[in-house]
């Protein structure tokens, strides 16, 4: 049973309905005890890294999901704002904390004459077809809607990049811990095909 | 590379699909469910949905629609119609829309647009703004008026400085016309902005959003009529684009 979580900053019925068409089970989860019994997590979100790091920590998930997936390594996929909070820090609003479960922030996207900010529509990711990206077609395009990105300070980790005035973390990978910076559930098929591997792992 | 974006616009009275000529003559066109799973089938970049009665009559765009519409649509919904207040989005954004457009509220209210931003992020936040043009000089347009105390430009940098992520320009002298859009506008506000521009308003034909993209560099380009009643559709567009060498889906 894949845990859908839901801290009130929005889309989580977007990556509900992906799921529920691709016949997935899952369970919409808003505080800590109804993890209980869900082996694999999704993260969706949009809005603001500083509103999303208070209600994590209000709602006592935050602890729950460093559990979870630091201790017990169950899969985690965060989508957008999802992936930016397993980030250490991030600096949107007001310089708050995230999951920290990577070395990286998450900083604006520096204003570019020709690449406006936020970063918005269908770019192409240049990924390797295994793992979550099995069946989905070279350079496939995915839907980026965001005006910060990922700073990783731990080179080795497993990304896939998109081109935006600047190489930008569009996919991270980490054991267990997997992060989309563009949204799966707004991709068409491509994005529903990544869902689906992710709901497959064991 | 970032594609540039066809989207078609869907406009709704509360519950059926119409169209307007110059924001006024209507023509009923259906039910929203059925319109936006065309759209879905044809795998479009986007769709931008729009209850244009809602800030008249006083009440947002009705979530259950939105809930309906959006059950089997797997690409980005902007959804607009009397957002007044962040209950209002986070409602919208919970039924299954991705963007929020604020249009009458934000010329009542300027600030919301800030307050929205800093509660969802500026990418949510979709400043939508309808203007016409008199003469050489081109303003607001609001409830059928031209509103002459607000020039266009200043306008649109204010809601850009505010915090809206995008701007969505619905050109109400051209809408619904499909006699061209207005190419030399387009490009003085993608000129302006920092923040990507959809571009909406008389497209008579796929060659047509192409120069539009062409000449103007906006960011997206918004069409309802000639997919409603023509027979091309957003593909047709999206070919016209490529065929000169523009980044499209």
């Amino acid at each position: 049973m894949i845990a859908l979580i839901d801290i009130d900053i929005g889309n989580v019925n977007s990556v509900a309905k992906a799921l529920k068409y691709l016949d997935i089970d899952y369970i919409v989860v808003t505080s800590p005890d109804e993890l209980i019994g869900c082996d694999k997590y999704i993260f969706p979100g949009v809005g603001s890294f500083a509103v999303a790091s208070r209600k994590l920590e209000t709602s006592g998930l935050k602890l729950a999901l460093k559990n979870a997936v630091l201790l017990e390594k169950k899969p985690f996929l965060g989508i957008c704002l999802g992936m930016q909070l397993i980030a250490k820090s991030g600096e949107e609003g007001v310089r708050s904390e995230g999951l920290g479960f990577i070395d990286a922030e998450i900083h604006r996207i520096p204003d570019h004459l020709d690449f406006k900010v936020p970063h918005v529509g269908w770019n192409s990711v240049g990924h390797d077809c295994s793992g979550i990206f099995e069946n989905v077609p070279l350079n496939s395009d995915f839907y980026f809607v965001h005006s910060y990105r990922m700073i990783l300070k731990d080179k080795s980790l497993k990304c896939f990049y998109t081109e935006h005035g600047e190489k930008i973390i569009a996919y991270i990978e980490f054991e267990n811990i997997y992060g989309t910076q563009f949204h799966p559930e707004k991709s068409q098929s491509e994005g529903l095909e990544l869902l689906r591997n992710f709901s497959e792992l064991c | 590379m970032l594609k540039k974006r066809i989207i078609p616009i869907v406009l709704i009275d509360g519950f059926s699909v119409l169209k307007t000529v110059n924001f006024d003559t209507r023509r009923n066109l259906g039910s929203p469910v059925t319109v936006m799973r065309t759209y879905n089938t044809r795998n479009v970049d986007e769709m931008i949905i729009l209850d244009i009665d809602a800030s008249r009559s006083n009440r947002s765009i009705d979530r259950f629609v939105i809930h309906e519409i959006s059950a089997d649509c797997f690409m980005p919904l902007t959804v607009g119609g009397g957002i007044k207040t962040c209950h209002d989005i986070e409602n919208i954004l919970k039924a299954g829309a991705d963007k929020i457009s604020v249009n009458s509220h934000a010329y009542q209210e300027p600030q919301f647009i800030s307050e929205a931003a800093k509660n969802f992020g500026s990418q949510c936040i979709v400043a939508s703004v309808d203007c016409i043009k008199n003469g050489e000089k081109y303003w607001l347009f609001r409830d059928n008026k031209m509103i002459c105390d607000v020039d266009l430009f200043e306008w649109l940098l204010r809601m850009q400085d505010l915090g809206a992520g995008e701007i969505l320009v619905n050109d109400a002298g051209k809408d619904g016309t499909m006699s061209g859009c207005d190419i030399n506008l387009a490009k003085k506000i993608v000129d302006i902005m920092k923040i990507p521009v959809i571009f909406a308003g008389g497209v008579k034909s796929p060659e047509n959003a192409a120069d539009l993209v062409e000449e103007a560099n906006v960011d997206a380009v918004g069409i309802s009529s000639i997919f409603h009643f023509t027979d091309n559709t957003p593909n047709d567009c999206s070919l016209s684009l490529k065929a000169r060498g523009i980044p499209a889906r």
